[in-house]
């Protein structure tokens, strides 16, 4: 699956994108959150706030209850501030 | 109704015209068009929006879809730029279309406060200081939550 990063969140991390295989025990988003944490310490550091992380599966935005199984794009971002 | 997510800037006038010619006599049409600040006080010399454009477009129709059916618009238009911008120039025009004047006043601020915290757009604004992320803002969440 695919995970895409925006605004500080992606400088963060010094990636836009990345390809990513969790394990079938990741079902959803927080989940992948957490996995992901696991991986990686400037991960883990910039989404230790989980409330300022937004996610979208599949161009939709959802809440991190939402399941993961058989998304394509995974896209994890901080608050919105467009308009 | 039309959703554009787009980095060239528009024509603000030019814009509401077209809107305006194809509004079939109906009474009331409102506008409103956001423009990139800089105060004396707190001057800027570049705004750069980042954005998830497929996102975009699917919340930005969503939110115009709701809309719509809420305040019973007879058309609605969101054009939302994203790329580097120079102070003055529009970032956003929210057109709407109604009978009457209330439904195209409240249509028009209830896609405003949709779109500043519901559409994948994020602000960077540079200055003397440099380059900083905006914060969302609390305020933003509460003029949406008004609508709940």
């Amino acid at each position: 699956m695919k995970i895409l990063y925006f605004a500080w969140l992606r400088e963060r991390l010094n990636r836009g994108e990345e390809e990513v295989s969790p394990p079938d025990t990741v079902a959803t988003v927080a989940d992948l959150i957490d996995w992901l944490a696991t991986r990686d310490e400037a991960f883990a550091h910039a989404v230790e706030k989980r409330s300022l992380i937004k996610a979208a599966v599949d161009a939709k935005l959802v809440a991190h209850t939402a399941p993961i199984a058989g998304a394509q794009v995974v896209a994890l971002f901080p608050p919105m501030t467009g308009g | 109704m039309a959703v554009r997510v787009q980095t060239a800037s528009f024509d603000p006038g030019a814009e509401l015209n077209a809107f305006l010619a194809a509004s079939n006599g109906a009474g009331a049409a409102a506008t409103f068009t956001g423009v990139v600040r800089s105060r004396p006080d707190d001057p800027i010399t570049a705004l750069t929006l980042e954005c998830y454009p497929e996102l975009a477009i699917n919340q930005l129709t969503a939110i115009v879809a709701d809309a719509t059916a809420r305040f019973g618009l007879l058309a609605a238009t969101v054009i939302h730029r994203y790329g580097t911008l120079a102070p003055g120039e529009p970032i956003v025009q929210v057109m709407t279309l109604s009978p009457h004047r209330e439904a195209a006043f409240k249509g028009a601020e209830f896609l405003m406060d949709y779109l500043k915290t519901d559409a994948p757009f994020w602000k960077q604004e540079t200055g003397p200081g440099g380059t900083h992320w905006v914060e969302a803002n609390d305020e933003d969440d509460k003029a949406r939550a008004r609508w709940e």
